[in-house]
């Protein structure tokens, strides 16, 4: 109760006045309470989008694993998809005076106030997965992401590696228009390929990051272009690209051999086309971001030193090689 | 043969309008891709971008071929998106739970007609009104179907269930052949009997009908059912066609295509008259603007304003105030020339 009331005083106040007025006192219980706490083990609260897909099903689970594994207590809070729950989650965790908070925002802006009360009540936040915009980058701990710029230079690399000098006239399935992450992926995967003169980037269509809209897409792509003029397809997650290499094996084509692809996510479901040979490569967006901001969070505890303000997960590339072992591993996860 | 003439005549010259946005749009692919009109035959299958308009845009057929009739009784179903999605969730999850796939159809199907039967307590026995009535549905649904795919893909490998968007009935896609067997069956018993004039008279006007003698909940009720029925089906079809249930996107929207297809159909949203052939064909219309959009190589960017502006121009073209409207401008315009 008496940190209940400390944080809930000092997030909705200024807590200068409150210091003043010697509530010091109640600070040093709350931070007394801390110390015990890491005897017993950490108390973390995980306020989570949702569960929209294989991915996010997985982060979550590894955020279990990995709770379990180091001996966190994880308190969690499925946002179903809406900021003003994720802002209930985080002053709850607040009430409860956990020992710091992973959050993955459902979208960018309006963290300032809960994010301040959070910093007020002296609870370190970790940003999972997204980013959010904020003049005050001192509200959070630091942000543990993938670097999606990079996921689509990896993607190109790999393409460039492959067709060595030949000429390779590319088509892209897009994400859905507007996100960020689209704008990345396309940045990185356009950066990577203008250095080799022989790949062209000769089509791209949004697939709005669905099998059924992937599949659609690369229809009309085959149709439009001239038949056996498609060296390569490059799809912004893996899902579409799925989709579309059932439209290129019911276009009378093999995917992996006559079309390469290479895609960006790493569901199971593309490590087994890879091992089916109907796929060539995928860049994984790591699944494991909870456990990586538990080490940030140990660490920080132990030493004080502040992370970097941005961690960032590598963008593997998997290729068929490892695909059927990768597919087993994770077809339990997602 | 000649009354076969003399029913379906009438019916095409009232399609004018529609067969004319159709042929428009179809001129529209020919010059984005030239050989778009090429028909092969392959492995008994037809081939080709006619083709392949009528098989993408079977889902908001049957769709369409459900609306119809619920707006017609001034009605109308938000609610056939999410159905497709949750009978589609179904049928993957039977299929893999070891069920025979005709079970599993069963299954899917069931669910959408338990699904028209909801909305259709809920507007024809409590009086919601239907916007509110099915909008229940559309918010809770999505949960439903990820409840059932437990937030997956699910993926299924049953050869039956998968041959429900890629098996050939002569020499068609099977998906094209129900849907348009569903218009036909549809158009025919609302048509042949009294069922598409007492729709009718329930949507114009609801409690001179119902002092009239027509059982008006029953009515409501089998539009709402029908239409559950129809979104089952296109759940089917968009399952099978990617090989798994997909909860989130699955059918994600397009009850506003269903929707839009009746009103270009020139179905009102007042209610009253109806005409599912008309209604395909406007589904027709817009699949047809949308792979022209896909195949034209512009930026992404776009594809939403096109559609926009495509639709926003027949619907003016279409309104009641418009047409006085250009005749007053070409009178105008004449006048000029005679002056001159």
């Amino acid at each position: 109760m008496k940190t209940l009331l400390t944080s809930r005083m000092l997030g909705n106040r200024s807590g200068k006045r409150l210091l003043g007025m010697g509530t010091a006192v109640l600070l040093g219980a709350l931070a007394a309470g801390c110390d015990s706490g890491d005897k017993k083990g950490l108390t973390v609260g995980f306020s989570q989008i949702g569960s929209e897909s294989g991915w996010r099903a997985a982060e979550t689970k590894l955020a279990r694993q990995g709770a379990e594994a180091k001996g966190i207590t994880l308190k969690f809070s499925d946002a179903q998809q809406r900021q003003e729950n994720q802002i209930k989650a985080v002053r709850s965790f607040i009430a409860q005076g956990v020992d710091a908070i992973l959050l993955a925002p459902v979208v960018s802006s309006g963290w300032d106030e809960v994010l301040g009360e959070a910093k007020a009540a002296n609870i370190p936040v970790i940003l999972l997965d997204r980013q959010i915009d904020t003049p005050n980058v001192d509200l959070y701990l630091t942000a543990v992401t993938s670097d999606t710029i990079e996921e689509g230079r990896v993607a190109g690399r790999w393409l460039a590696g492959k067709v060595q000098g030949r000429d390779c006239r590319i088509v892209e399935i897009q994400g859905t228009v507007g996100a960020s992450l689209v704008a990345n992926r396309k940045k990185g995967f356009e950066e990577a390929i203008a250095t080799a003169p022989n790949l062209h980037l000769v089509r791209t269509q949004s697939g709005e990051f669905t099998r059924a809209k992937g599949k659609e897409v690369m229809e009309g792509f085959l149709k439009a272009e001239a038949p056996g003029s498609i060296c390569a397809v490059y799809s912004h997650n893996d899902d579409m690209m799925i989709g579309a290499i059932q439209a290129i094996k019911e276009a009378g084509l093999k995917p992996g051999t006559d079309i390469l692809t290479v895609s960006i996510d790493g569901v199971p479901d593309i490590f087994k086309a890879m091992a089916d040979g109907d796929a060539n490569a995928t860049v994984e967006l790591a699944p494991d971001m909870a456990p990586r901001a538990y080490d940030i969070l140990l660490a920080y505890r132990k030493d004080h030193a502040p992370p970097p303000k941005w961690v960032q997960t590598p963008s593997k590339l998997y290729e068929p090689d490892t695909a059927a072992a990768e597919y087993a591993r994770r077809k339990d996860l997602y | 043969m000649n009354a076969l003439i003399r029913t379906l005549a009438p019916r095409l010259k009232a399609a004018r309008p529609q067969l004319a946005l159709l042929i428009l749009a179809l001129l529209v692919n020919v010059i984005v891709a030239p050989g778009f009109l090429d028909l092969r035959m392959q492995d008994g299958r037809l081939f080709g971008g006619l083709i392949d308009i009528l098989n993408r845009g079977a889902p908001v057929m049957l769709l369409a071929v459900g609306m119809a009739p619920v707006i017609a009784t001034r009605g109308i179903d938000l609610s056939v998106g999410v159905i497709m999605a949750i009978s589609g969730a179904v049928a993957a999850a039977a299929v893999n739970a070891g069920l025979a796939w005709p079970l599993a159809l069963l299954a899917a199907l069931a669910t959408g007609l338990v699904c028209g039967l909801w909305n259709g307590l809920l507007v024809a026995v409590f009086r919601l009104q239907p916007i509110v009535a099915t909008l229940i549905l559309m918010v809770a649904g999505r949960g439903i179907a990820q409840l059932v795919t437990e937030g997956r893909i699910l993926t299924f490998t049953e050869p039956h269930l998968i041959a429900v968007a890629g098996s050939t009935v002569a020499a068609l896609p099977l998906p094209v052949v129900l849907a348009l067997a569903a218009s036909g069956l549809t158009g025919l018993l609302v048509r042949a009997a009294a069922l598409g004039l007492f729709v009718e008279a329930v949507g114009t006007n609801p409690r001179s009908s119902r002092l009239a003698g027509v059982h008006t909940g029953l009515v409501l009720g089998t539009v709402y059912v029908w239409s559950g029925l129809m979104a089952a089906m296109a759940g089917l079809i968009a399952a099978a066609d990617i090989r798994g249930a997909d909860a989130n996107n699955a059918g994600l929207w397009l009850e506003l295509d269903a929707i839009l297809a009746v009103v270009i159909g020139g179905t009102s949203l007042y209610g009253g008259r109806f005409s599912i052939g008309r209604s395909v064909l406007g589904a027709l219309v817009l699949q047809a603007m949308r792979t022209a959009i896909l195949r034209a190589g512009l930026p992404p960017e776009l594809n939403l304003v096109l559609m926009a502006l495509v639709v926003a121009a027949v619907l003016t073209q279409q309104s009641p105030a418009f047409r006085p409207l250009a005749a007053r401008l070409a009178a105008r315009l004449k006048n000029k020339e005679a002056r001159a």
